[in-house]
This record gives structure tokens, C-alpha cells and sequence, in this order.
């Protein structure tokens, strides 16, 4: 009965591996089996690993016993984050017609010198697919920060605990001091990717940067995805190879080249995400067009909450690069008192003054 | 800094209650220390103490998550060993460290004694249990049967969880110098957390998962009454309906139970016997701890929120 309703549950998407089975098994026994509530309660102590799982478990219970769950709805007091399904996949993963035709050395490299300056938005499929190939260069350096915790170093403060254990060695004479001193830990970096229309000719480099980001400093390093919802994509681009990769967002996004409420998504970020701690002193890097579809007043309401939180903001507008570019738009004026750098994000030259911007931040 | 460790050092042969016998008794024995739990917290704790699985608490800050252990080890009379997390926790911090300053006195005075003949045994003598300082985990395995809180486990660092997996699957600590410490009985581990973070799934596994919610109206109303005696049942009835209106708002944070207490404490201390504007108005800091939330609740609420019935 228990494992029939585990693979009930698997289908619904709870991850319940065999040994929290045998752990419900094994709660089951501790309860009176032909209690209902009892077996839902031995399952979801059991089975169920983060809030997420709590409604999909519900439902597979109702469903396999026939009985109604014992809990009521959840309340909205915490917003889900839902994935998608499907959707449509904007990135063309691979589309790789490798052309053999290799110029010699020198003129490639000064063409990859051009195109390191060419607006991503105006590039030829061909140039495009020569340009995924130089992101591989970009070297992220993540932001530091003083830690509490010291190691052994030549200078600083005086190490008791060593000072004294070498003394042991010595037979009780303190004979030279150590010392120690705070190592330096890297700053968290959150990226927010606005998904939406008006920035898909960017989405794509914008993405490929994330996974770069990411690949490079996977422990500190979190990736969202802003349109019309907020989709956390840190998994996703953890997978090495940057196409697998941006196919798996391409699957997870449900939001591609939609509309933007800027405002109320970075709401969301803040209550589920930035007050407990992902932003919390981190360098969080937004990058977005500023058109925004609600209210100003909500973004610009939402933005000083997040750089009271924030270590820094960066604002990345891939508009900023053109000439005689003004933030105008409403989104822009209402975000920027709280902006500590705005840099442009167009080409992979800006790329790489943005991996400067982010490691001094 | 170091953790905060409740101080039940000394070693007094206590008495063990008999353990519960099912979830409805635990949670009666709960209701008696004065926690209230619901069906599913009860169920969690009793599967906790039978299966010794340690048990992961997560939900929104306020909601009894600490006190949960509390209560637990009032009832279960053992010990509460606590381990606060903090970014940057070290095992030294955490298990064990070697009281270094002793052991070069201890040096010293066998030198003065002329004792330092045989090297050997001056060196065992070292690294003795004695010198040894436990900090709460070691202390919690030691002093078994005993109740285990490590609170905010999300804070720690990746690393730390790794070897608090190690720990939480088979109770025992190994100290290089002197051997295995084992847990005569496991001790009651009580995890919480309040997702900052995702924890790693490898400790997870290791424990039984419970989300903890805001209680409902009628618990929110028993558990004021029964914290706080002193208050009237009108007052306790108003604030535990006007405090749920607060968590619909959608504020930045919502008010738990312990705010929902703070508040009923002060409105009492103001010689409030029910709830009405202008008090709610002023003692509003008890509940709400944003200036952005104060701002919007007296806005929306111009009496409407605070109205009894």
C-alpha cells in the first residue's frame, strides 16, 4: 500500500527516494495503520522535503486513499514559485551547422575583436553562434567579503590556540607567536534576467552570462528569471555545457517574452527570497530595459527595499550602450535613486566591464 | 563569540518520565507545559522521540518553532543542549576544543614536580577528558538522554551541514586524540529553520519534515490565554482576530504568535480589558516592526481593523 502510494507520489513530483518510504514505513508502524489522519501525517513527515511538496503530497493522498487530506489549502501567505511544463523555447538549442572555412589566425582574432563590440541585438545567426563560443572566455571574479571565521597567516592577530600548541610541541616554551587573520569569503551575486519582449534580442547573451556567472562560483552565485513571475534558475544553469543549459531554462521559464511587472516581481523576490537572506548583503545585478508595465511608484518602492537589503545594485540596461541614450522610461527614473552602478549590457565587451563592475562592488 | 549553551553542567540523577504513548498524549503532556501544538506537530514530535529521527522545523519566523524544544525537554525532563548557527560556525565552536591553556599549566606544573620522567605517560595525560571542553553537541551526547535544538541550521555554512549529517546519523563524535563519544541514547534533535537558504537534501533525508503555519483563531486564542493568564478573554479573543487580519494584509512581515503575545502583554499593561482604536493605535509597534507596515495598517485601518466584532 505505502509503495503503491509512493509511486502515486513520485508522479506527482515529490521526490520520495526509497529510504524516506522505508522511514514512513517505518513511522506508520509507530501509529495506528488504520487511522487516516495518522498515515497522512507518517507520509508528510516522512515523504515531503520543502513547503513546495506539501500541496503536490495532498493532492496524490486525496487521490490514492479517496479521502480528503486532513489540512486546509495553503494559505497566501507564502507565494509559490511554480514551473512550468513547457514553453515556448526561445533559445535555438545548437544550431550548429559548423562551417569549415577557417580564416587564418589573425584575421579571426580581429574579428572576434569587432565583434566583441558589436551590439548583441544586431548580430547574424553566424556571428552569434562565433560569439556563444567567446563567453567561454569571460572570467567572472566574485566580490569578497571579511568572514568571521581566520586562517593561519604570517601577520594579524595572535593565533592563541596554535601559539600554545606549538608551545606543547616545545615542552611548555612559548618560543614564537602565531598569528592569524579573517578569510576573506565571496560575496553573494544575484542576477535578475528580465525575460520579457522588449528584451528578448538580449535574453539569450543575458542568460549565457548568468551561466558563466554561475559555473564559476556555483555556491554563491543565484540566477532568477523576471516578467510577468519570478523563476529561480540556479539549477538549471549549474548543468555544465551552456546549451543543455539554456534548454533546461528554455523548459523551466513559463514567462518568455511576455509582458514585465517589474514592480510586483521584485516584490515577490524581496518576500520570498531577499528578506531571508539571498539578498541580504549580496551584489544584486538587475538586468532589464526598465519598461515597466505596473506602477513606478510599486518599482521604485520595491527598489529601496532591496538596496536596504543589498550590499549593492547594479543595473544592467542594454539600451545604456547606444548613443544619446537617456533613462526615460518610467521604470528607469523610479529605479535609479536606488541604483549604486548603471552599466550598459550589449555587447560582450560590456560583459566584461560588468564582471569588473561585480567584483569590485 | 560562542554559542549559547543552557546551563544544566551539573550532573544530578534525574527522573525520566515514561514516554508518551501516542501523539494525542504527547500533545496533552504539551498542552500542560503551556505549548500548544495541532495534530501534525504532535504527530511530528512523537515519530521524533520513538524513531529518534531528528526533526526539521520550518515555517515563518514567530510561529513556535524554538519553543517547541523548550516545552519537549520540560516534558521529556532532559536536558536542552542549544546550538545557535551563525555564518562562519566552526566544529570548534560546535563539538569539541582542547582547552589549551590548562594543558600547558598542566605542563608546567608536572615540570615543576619533576615529574616529566616518562614522557609517554605525561603526554597521554594531556590529552585527558578533562581538558577536553564540550560544546552543545558533544555535551548533548554526552549528557543522554537530552534535547538537541539547533536553531537556524539555514545560517551555517554548507560545510557545517556536512558534518552535522555526520553527527545526526549515528550520534557519535570522534575525538583523534581519544577515541569515539557515543550517545547512550540518542538525543531528542530538533532542527529549525527559516529557509534563507535551502538546506542541503542529504540532511534532510536524515529527518522527519514539518512545515509549521500560523494557528488558527481558536489555538491562537487558547494559547494567549493559557501564556497569559492575566489577560482577559475579550482581549485575547480581539487581538487574536485582529493579529490574523494583520497576517492577511500582505505586510512585509507578517506578526507570529510571539508578536501576537508582546502585543496582548502590552495592551494589558495599559489596563486595556478589550481592544479598541486608540490603543491598538499605540501599542501597533508591539506587532509590526516596519515603519512601511505601521504606515500602511493605519491607513487601511481607521478603526475598521480594530473594531471588536
Amino acid at each position: 500500500m505505502v509503495l503503491g502510494f509512493a509511486r502515486t507520489l513520485r508522479h506527482a513530483g515529490v521526490a520520495a527516494s526509497p529510504d524516506r518510504v522505508e522511514a514512513m514505513l517505518t513511522a506508520t508502524s509507530h501509529l495506528d495503520v488504520l487511522d487516516a489522519t495518522a498515515v497522512y501525517w507518517a507520509g508528510r513527515l516522512t515523504l515531503c522535503a520543502c513547503p513546495d511538496d506539501l500541496d503536490r503530497y495532498d493532492a496524490a493522498f486525496a487521490a490514492y486513499f479517496a479521502g480528503e487530506a486532513p489540512r486546509r489549502p495553503a494559505t497566501s501567505s507564502a507565494p509559490q514559485q511554480q514551473l512550468a511544463e513547457s514553453a515556448p523555447l526561445q533559445v535555438d538549442a545548437g544550431a550548429g551547422e559548423e562551417r569549415d572555412d577557417a580564416p587564418d589566425l589573425a584575421a579571426r582574432a580581429s574579428a572576434d575583436e569587432v565583434l566583441r563590440h558589436r551590439d548583441v541585438s544586431q548580430l547574424s545567426i553566424a556571428e552569434r553562434d562565433q560569439l556563444r563560443r567567446l563567453f567561454a572566455l569571460l572570467v567572472p571574479a566574485a566580490p569578497m567579503r571579511r568572514s568571521r571565521r581566520r586562517r593561519p597567516d604570517a601577520r594579524g592577530g595572535v593565533d592563541p590556540a596554535r601559539t600554545v600548541r606549538r608551545a606543547l610541541r616545545d615542552g611548555g616554551e612559548v618560543t614564537r607567536l602565531a598569528h592569524r587573520r579573517p578569510r576573506p569569503r565571496p560575496r553573494r551575486v544575484v542576477l535578475l534576467v528580465d525575460v520579457s519582449g522588449s528584451m528578448s534580442p538580449y535574453s539569450d547573451a543575458l542568460l549565457r552570462f548568468a551561466h558563466v556567472a554561475v559555473r564559476a562560483r556555483p555556491a554563491s552565485t543565484e540566477v532568477f528569471t523576471v516578467g510577468t513571475r519570478l523563476t529561480r534558475l540556479t539549477r538549471e544553469l549549474r548543468l555544465r555545457d551552456p546549451d543543455r543549459a539554456l534548454a533546461a531554462v528554455g523548459t523551466a521559464v513559463p514567462d518568455w517574452s511576455g509582458g514585465t511587472r517589474l514592480g510586483e516581481v521584485l516584490q515577490a523576490f524581496l518576500d520570498r527570497w531577499g528578506r531571508r537572506g539571498t539578498a541580504r548583503g549580496a551584489v544584486v545585478v538587475i538586468c532589464s530595459d526598465g519598461w515597466e508595465r505596473g506602477g513606478a511608484e510599486l518599482l521604485a518602492e520595491q527598489m529601496t527595499r532591496l538596496h536596504r537589503l543589498a550590499h549593492a545594485v547594479v543595473w544592467v540596461n542594454p539600451h545604456k550602450g547606444r548613443d544619446g541614450y537617456q533613462p526615460l522610461t518610467g521604470g528607469m527614473q523610479a529605479a535609479l535613486p536606488s541604483v549604486d552602478h548603471f552599466v550598459a549590457g550589449h555587447s560582450l565587451a560590456a560583459f566584461e566591464e560588468l564582471t569588473g563592475v561585480i567584483a569590485r562592488a | 563569540m560562542l554559542p549559547v549553551v543552557s546551563d544544566t553542567t551539573v550532573r544530578t540523577p534525574r527522573e525520566h518520565p515514561p514516554l508518551p504513548s501516542g501523539p494525542d498524549e504527547l500533545a496533552a503532556a504539551l498542552t500542560a507545559t503551556g505549548y500548544l501544538p495541532d495534530e501534525g506537530l504532535a504527530t511530528a514530535a512523537y515519530l521524533a522521540l520513538v524513531m529518534h529521527r531528528p526533526l526539521f522545523l520550518e515555517g515563518e519566523a514567530g510561529v513556535g518553532k524554538t519553543a517547541l524544544a523548550h516545552a519537549l525537554a520540560e516534558l521529556t525532563g532532559r536536558p536542552l543542549y542549544r546550538l545557535q548557527c551563525y555564518e562562519g560556525l566552526e566544529a570548534s565552536q560546535a563539538l569539541y576544543d582542547w582547552d589549551f591553556g590548562r594543558q600547558l599549566l598542566h605542563l608546567r606544573a608536572a615540570e615543576a614536580a619533576h615529574a616529566g620522567t616518562d614522557t609517554a605517560a605525561l603526554e597521554a595525560s594531556l590529552y585527558d577528558r578533562r581538558f577536553l571542553l564540550a560544546r552543545p553537541l558533544l555535551q548533548a551526547l554526552e549528557d543522554a538522554p537530552s534535547v538537541l535544538l539547533v536553531d537556524e541550521v539555514d545560517r551555517a555554512d554548507d560545510e557545517f551541514e556536512a558534518f552535522l549529517l555526520e553527527v545526526l546519523s549515528d550520534f557519535t563524535i570522534s575525538v583523534p586524540e581519544l577515541g569515539t563519544i557515543r550517545a547512550s541514547t540518542p538525543p531528542l534533535v530538533i532542527l529549525t529553520s527559516n529557509r534563507t537558504r535551502e538546506v542541503h537534501d542529504a540532511l534532510k533525508r536524515r529527518c522527519l519534515y514539518h512545515w509549521l503555519e500560523h494557528p488558527g483563531f481558536d489555538r491562537e486564542v487558547a494559547i494567549l490565554r493559557s501564556r497569559l493568564p492575566q489577560v482577559t478573554e475579550t482581549l485575547a479573543r480581539d487581538v487574536a482576530r485582529a493579529t490574523a487580519r494583520l497576517r492577511g494584509l500582505d505586510l512585509l512581515k507578517p506578526p507570529g504568535i510571539a508578536e501576537a503575545m508582546d502585543w496582548a502583554t502590552a495592551l494589558h499593561t495599559l489596563g486595556a480589558r478589550e481592544l479598541d482604536p486608540d490603543r491598538a493605535a499605540r501599542t501597533l509597534g508591539a506587532v509590526l516592526k516596519y515603519r512601511e507596515d505601521t504606515e500602511r495598517v493605519h491607513q487601511l485601518a481607521r478603526g475598521a481593523l480594530f473594531g471588536g466584532a
